[in-house]
């Protein structure tokens, strides 16, 4: 059985994703880095499904649809934010800052 | 042999994870991340979950990621100067991640066995084969009905309801995108 390895694998490649997010600027990476973490998170319903039941998979479809929708409709929001800075560096985008 | 597998797929998605992060060109990172998506659905292949892995490539891998790449083309981003935050965030960043893994490093030792015990909340009863319903595997429910059939039998009946919820989401989500990118919002 892979579980053990597989859930560790899926912990590594989320603090991948965490530590991506906290560390670039680039609002394209960020959301790749949020990807990563949605990805990580897949492989641990996957490997629990495993030794569960199949439910955990039906669980991976949701999040796979959520995902795709999120892709749509963050990369839209990073072309608006683009057509008003002409740039998606996140230090330009700082309207709530006191 | 399975193992050895395992490793490998695990081993070439963790470096091109790192180098998702690690990339200045955004487009260098999206190609990163499609090697960690490919590496995983094969992983997914290895834990019995074949048609999510057949999905995993077609949507994540295909859809998902060219759109990504449909947008840094777009918007012709190349190399940035300074791309990451400064060196004082780094520390901090490394100190929360730091935290994070050692939450999640009891993660490694989980098997089967142990999580029977987590289950039933003693070491008595706990044989994995009586705990878990072994009809309800995966592996099993692919003998029975098929590679789709082991998702798709679960989907539409018992989570028939949320199924249906999501052709909303998806519907508004497009509305949404359609709405954001138009010119003048």
């Amino acid at each position: 059985m892979l579980l053990g390895p597989a859930l560790a694998v899926s912990a590594i490649l989320f603090c991948i994703g965490v530590a991506g997010v906290l560390l670039r600027r680039n609002a394209i990476v960020i959301f790749m880095c949020v990807e990563l973490m949605l990805n990580a998170v897949n492989l641990t319903f996957i490997a629990l499904a495993q030794a569960h039941g199949v439910a955990g998979q039906v669980f991976v479809f949701f999040v796979m649809t959520v995902a795709a929708a999120e892709a749509a409709v963050g990369l839209a929001i990073i072309l608006a934010i683009f057509r008003h800075h002409k740039s998606v560096d996140l230090k330009n985008i700082n309207l709530l800052r006191g | 042999m399975a193992l050895a597998i395992f490793w490998f797929f695990a081993g070439v998605a963790i470096v091109s994870a790192l180098l998702v992060v690690v990339m200045r060109s955004p487009i260098a990172s999206v190609f990163w991340l499609i090697n960690t998506m490919l590496c995983l659905a094969a992983i997914f292949v290895m834990l019995d979950a074949q048609f999510i892995g057949a999905i995993q490539v077609l949507v994540y891998a295909g859809a998902v990621m060219v759109l990504f790449l449909f947008v840094i083309m777009l918007l012709n981003l190349g190399r940035a100067d300074s791309d990451f935050k400064r060196v004082p965030v780094w520390f901090l960043v490394a100190v929360l991640v730091g935290v994070l893994a050692s939450q999640l490093a009891p993660l490694m030792g989980y098997s089967r066995e142990r999580l029977a015990i987590e289950y039933t909340r003693s070491t008595l009863l706990a044989d994995p084969a009586i705990v878990f319903d072994s009809t309800l595997s995966p592996a099993r429910a692919t003998l029975d009905r098929g590679v789709p059939g082991d998702l798709a039998q679960p989907l539409f009946t018992q989570y028939l309801v949320p199924f249906e919820l999501t052709s909303v989401l998806l519907l508004a989500a497009i509305v949404g995108a359609v709405l954001l990118a138009k010119r003048r919002i």
